[in-house]
């Protein structure tokens, strides 16, 4: 009896050292690997929300990459963001909220802004538009005689060839 | 005394500018030769005189004369000679003289050659590119003067000026100057501002002859063959500027990427884009007489684009890390693009008939058709970057709030656009003059397109399985497949009637048709950047961690360990901060590169130069991150790895030598009749 | 010489095509003169009148219970406006005598100092606030709605707003010590 108390006792204590050794162990070991296995978020988490942002006081300035004491400041709280369990969109609509719009690399579809995505597609279809109704009307009185031209055209088009780079050689000597 | 003579000589050449223009233009009334004459003289004498004050300038900043306010601001005592000369277009007054010594320099170019056939030409193209130097000499002579001091006016204000102003006093001498802005001190950046100053001045000699043609009714293509060189140098120079600018970006400024889609950066694409249609477009003109009315348009366009793109980035009006400070001449820039456009517009309404065209158009899909459609491509894309600049401007004023329009907007825009061109320039080349129908295309197109299927199934079974990637490379395929086709199948058609080798028929080919197998190379060279471009947008991959020494970080099947750190004074006044950085691919040791952080003591500012690792199939880009203080105990490194993107240096080297090709002067350029070729029976280039 | 088919005639530009052509041209220059003229301008200047903002304020910065202040609230007094941020290293150097002139207006009731912090992050912000035992009311400008209002330029700028409402000095950059501040307040008191 006495035995097997003494047995499991020292199995106990066994155990909790090894729990002990391991805890303080773990502590002092150098992280090999970087990885985001510990809790703070990893500076890649970070950089790809930073970069989908720009810097509010320098100009056209990407948030990962702005050396600014600002910036810096902004991405520690992206990171403690983060490891807050914000999403994303959480964390692009706070800066959002705090900053402004223009963190954001294009402006949210509303209100005036709208009209960013709206206008060049209009103006570009109404180019084509135009385009194509010139080209129908320059394009019409021909088009009779193009068929039967385009079939002749075809067996003699090898030596055509041949014939047309010659006289073009022939005018550059 | 050096500061007044060169203040001195740049007024005596805006007087003489301005006679130059009143006397031209009054040659153009009376239809007086002599005083055509006396005016072009003028003109010529307009290099020599900005040659010797920019020589002035030029002295007082290599000799550290910091009493003149402009070498104060760009210069400092530890800056090498080279870079001070540099310096000259450093900041916003000596820059503007550049711009003026340029344009002097490319119109006396233009104007000595013989004008015998196209005298009533002349006056008006001195009036024009007088009128725009003019106009950059009035900024810089009366609004931002290089030779002015610093003084302290009566209030106590420190006030630039040339000559002592009533009742002040002299800012006393400074030891030391506030150096150049270290982004501008690489030796690769040191080239591309002017390389985009060429290009930007050289446009406004074709666009002088496009005026004076408009003015005095020739409406012929005349204009254009006599600028069709300068447009295409024009054209070199801006396309290089752009790519420098991607290139020092990439190396230097430390951020993994070649363009940010900065308002800046579209500022000088603008132009290339309609420069880039305009090349195309004088083709048609040329051989078919059509599309004269579009040649105007693309060419004025161009110009006005330089001239606004100049203007938004020198006002302030535009937030920018290109941009330079506020400044005093927005105003009178702002008048002299009014003055432009509406002038321009006006000449245009004005000889919109007799822009008519002289032959028709056949079929929607011959070769003038398909430029035409080239034609509305680049105009779209230009559509999508004028907006996205001018929206932000808009934005604020209506709504008070400012919003960035960045790459997220123009990369979804533009990419439909892009995909569209070389789809076409696939197909174009192959379609022919006049008639061209879905057969005779489909029969000239479906070898290289099966060609290029196949060639993307390959890379779909090997490389990836990316949708988007795919279709570019589809696309990037079968340009090359078209245009390799056409070489091929002209050197062939050569060799069966000479008794050359393939070798030599290929070059005797290129030799005599220059500006057709130049244009084919061109394409060839965009391709190849295409794939570079395709491959750092959609395949890149980046990591970020803290290493302390002898750690490695695995990314893309590279490890990447920290070795050593240095900490050193470079030359210019840098304290460099560098570390050693060993790679390994799988296991094995492939070499060291070394990021370096350049802290710059008298500007106060840090440069990130990253470490790489260059292959054809991808590049290992280290960069020393400062987000912690680096150390031996641990230093931040940002790790990118960039797939296939040296094919666009090397897709950028092709292009040069392109241009080149197609540039190079035939003996005797008047006599390549372009009527005779202008024919109205059909030739087709496909079988 | 080729032969010339004409078979398009000799038409000019149509009157609604230059209209729309003369048209956009006018809106555009319209725009960037504007854009211009703005980019010119400095900051709102004395003379102007300040419409109404609203100032959320930090926790422990109430004013009367309430977690936000308007500039309306305080017609009739004189309105000391502070843009400062925790990353802004001039800021630091008028800290110290922005709460000394607040500390000695305070009793009057006839002085407010509003603090509206510049792009910021609040835990800095709160630890700025400390080092220098702020305590008038400050908070985030929300959006940079309110710096955009008086078209900030940066950090530090004050403006002084009269009992009326109207803007009558601005000073941008660091005060030198608080007797300038009190010059000014002394001015507006009168």
């Amino acid at each position: 009896m006495n035995r097997t108390l003494n047995q499991k006792s020292l199995r106990i204590t066994y155990y909790v050292l090894l729990f002990l050794f391991l805890t303080l162990a773990l502590n002092f070991t150098p992280i090999k690997v970087v990885y985001a296995q510990d809790p703070t978020p990893s500076d890649d988490q970070v950089n790809e929300i930073a970069r989908q942002l720009y810097c509010p006081v320098c100009e056209n300035t990407p948030l990962d990459v702005c050396p600014t004491e600002a910036c810096r400041q902004w991405r520690a709280l992206i990171r403690q963001m983060i490891s807050e369990g914000r999403t994303e969109a959480e964390i692009k609509q706070y800066f959002v909220e705090n900053y402004g719009a223009r963190v954001l690399g294009a402006p949210p579809a509303t209100g005036l802004n709208r009209l960013v995505y709206i206008i060049p597609p209009v103006i570009i279809l109404a180019g084509a538009f135009f385009l194509f109704r010139a080209l129908k009307e320059w394009t019409k009185p021909a088009t009779a005689s193009a068929t039967p031209g385009a079939s002749e055209a075809k067996p003699v088009a090898q030596d055509d060839y041949i014939t047309r780079l010659e006289e073009e050689l022939k005018k550059r000597k | 005394m050096i500061a007044q003579f060169g203040y001195g000589v740049l007024v005596l050449t805006f007087i003489v500018t301005i006679y130059s223009v009143i006397a031209a233009y009054i040659a153009a009334d009376r239809k007086s030769s002599s005083l055509a004459e006396s005016a072009r003289r003028a003109m010529l004498l307009t290099f020599p005189l900005l040659t010797v004050s920019a020589l002035s300038l030029i002295y007082l900043l290599v000799y550290n004369h910091f009493e003149v306010a402009f070498v104060y601001e760009v210069t400092s005592r530890s800056m090498p000679t080279y870079l001070k000369i540099t310096a000259w277009w450093g900041g916003q007054a000596g820059s503007l003289v550049f711009w003026s010594w340029l344009l002097s320099a490319f119109t006396s170019a233009a104007t000595l050659r013989k004008w015998d056939r196209d005298r009533e030409l002349l006056p008006w193209v001195i009036v024009v590119t007088g009128i725009t130097l003019a106009f950059f000499l009035v900024m810089v002579v009366f609004f931002e003067n290089p030779f002015a001091s610093m003084w302290f006016d009566k209030s106590g204000e420190m006030v630039k000026a040339m000559f002592l102003p009533n009742g002040a006093t002299a800012v006393p001498l400074q030891l030391d100057g506030r150096g150049l802005n270290p982004l501008l001190r690489h030796p690769g950046m040191v080239i591309h501002p002017p390389m985009l100053y060429l290009g930007f001045v050289s446009f406004v000699i074709p666009y002088a002859f496009a005026m004076a043609a408009l003015i005095t009714g020739r409406t012929d293509d005349r204009w254009i063959r006599l600028t069709r060189r300068w447009a295409l140098w024009a054209w070199l120079f801006l396309s290089f500027g752009l790519v420098l600018g991607g290139r020092w970006a990439y190396d230097v400024l430390g951020w993994g990427g070649y363009w940010g889609w900065d308002p800046v950066e579209i500022a000088a694409f603008m132009p290339w884009l309609t420069g880039t249609a305009f090349l195309h477009s004088v083709m048609i003109q040329e051989k078919r007489g059509l599309l004269k009315q579009w040649n105007m348009i693309l060419i004025i366009l161009t110009y006005a684009l330089v001239i606004f793109g100049t203007f938004l980035t020198r006002s302030g009006v535009l937030s920018s890390v290109h941009a330079f400070a506020q400044s005093a001449i927005g105003p009178l820039f702002f008048g002299f693009i009014g003055l432009t456009f509406i002038t321009s517009i006006a000449l245009l309404i004005k000889r919109w008939p007799e822009l008519h065209a002289e032959t028709e158009m056949k079929s929607m899909l011959s070769r003038e058709a398909l430029f035409l459609l080239n034609n509305l491509l680049f105009m779209s894309v230009l559509v999508v970057c004028f907006w996205g600049v001018i929206f932000p401007l808009i934005s604020e004023l209506v709504t008070g709030s400012k919003v960035t329009v960045g790459p997220p907007f123009y990369e979804r825009a533009t990419a439909p656009l892009f995909a569209a061109l070389m789809l076409l320039m696939g197909i174009a080349p192959l379609s022919a003059w006049g008639h061209s129908t879905v057969q005779t295309l489909g029969r000239a197109l479906w070898k290289s397109a099966l060609a290029a299927v196949i060639t993307t199934g390959i890379i779909f079974a090997t490389y990836t399985q990316n949708v988007i990637a795919l279709i570019g490379f589809f696309l990037i395929a079968f340009v090359l497949f078209v245009t390799f086709q056409e070489f091929w199948r002209a050197t062939r058609a050569r060799q069966k009637t000479q008794d050359e080798n393939f070798f030599m028929s290929l070059l005797t080919l290129i030799g005599r048709n220059r500006r057709r197998y130049g244009g084919y190379i061109i394409h060839i060279s965009m391709m190849l950047m295409a794939i570079g471009i395709l491959g750092i947008e959609i395949f890149q991959t980046q990591t970020q961690g803290t290493l302390a020494i002898n750690q490695k970080v695995e990314i893309g099947g590279y490890q990447v360990e920290y070795s050593e750190i240095a900490q050193f004074q470079g030359p210019d006044s840098r304290q460099v901060t560098r570390a050693v950085v060993n790679i390994y691919q799988d296991g094995e040791y492939l070499g060291q590169v070394y990021p370096r952080i350049d802290f710059y003591t008298d500007s106060q500012q840090n440069m990130t130069i990253p470490g790489q690792r260059a292959t054809l199939r991808d590049d290992l880009y280290v960069l020393l991150v400062d987000w912690q203080p680096v150390s031996s105990n641990g230093a931040t490194f940002k790790i990118y790895v960039n797939p296939l993107v040296n094919w666009l240096w090397i897709g950028s080297l092709l292009f040069l030598i392109g241009v080149v090709i197609a540039a190079w002067p035939d003996k005797d350029p008047e006599r390549a009749s372009v009527h005779a070729s202008r024919r109205t029976h059909q030739t087709s280039a496909a079988d | 010489m080729t032969e010339i088919k004409d078979t398009a005639p000799k038409r000019g530009v149509p009157m609604w095509a230059q209209a729309i052509i003369w048209g956009l041209l006018i809106v555009l220059l319209i725009i960037v003169g504007l854009g211009l003229n703005r980019a010119q301008q400095g900051t709102v200047q004395p003379g102007d009148k300040i419409p109404d903002f609203r100032l959320p304020l930090f926790k422990g910065y109430e004013y009367e219970g309430r977690s936000e202040v308007k500039l309306y609230d305080f017609r009739g007094k004189v309105v000391v406006l502070n843009f400062w941020a925790s990353w802004c290293k001039p800021c630091e150097q008028e800290a110290a005598e922005l709460q000394q002139a607040w500390k000695a207006n305070k009793a009057s009731g006839e002085v407010i100092f509003l603090g509206a912090d510049y792009v910021d992050t609040e835990p800095e912000a709160r630890a700025y606030l400390k080092k220098f035992e702020i305590d008038f009311y400050n908070g985030p400008d929300m959006g940079t709605k309110i710096s955009q209002l008086f078209r900030m330029k940066g950090v530090p700028e004050t403006y002084f707003i009269d009992r009326e409402g109207v803007l009558q000095y601005v000073k941008v950059g660091p005060f030198a010590s608080a007797d300038e501040i009190q010059i000014h307040i002394d001015e507006l008191l009168k």
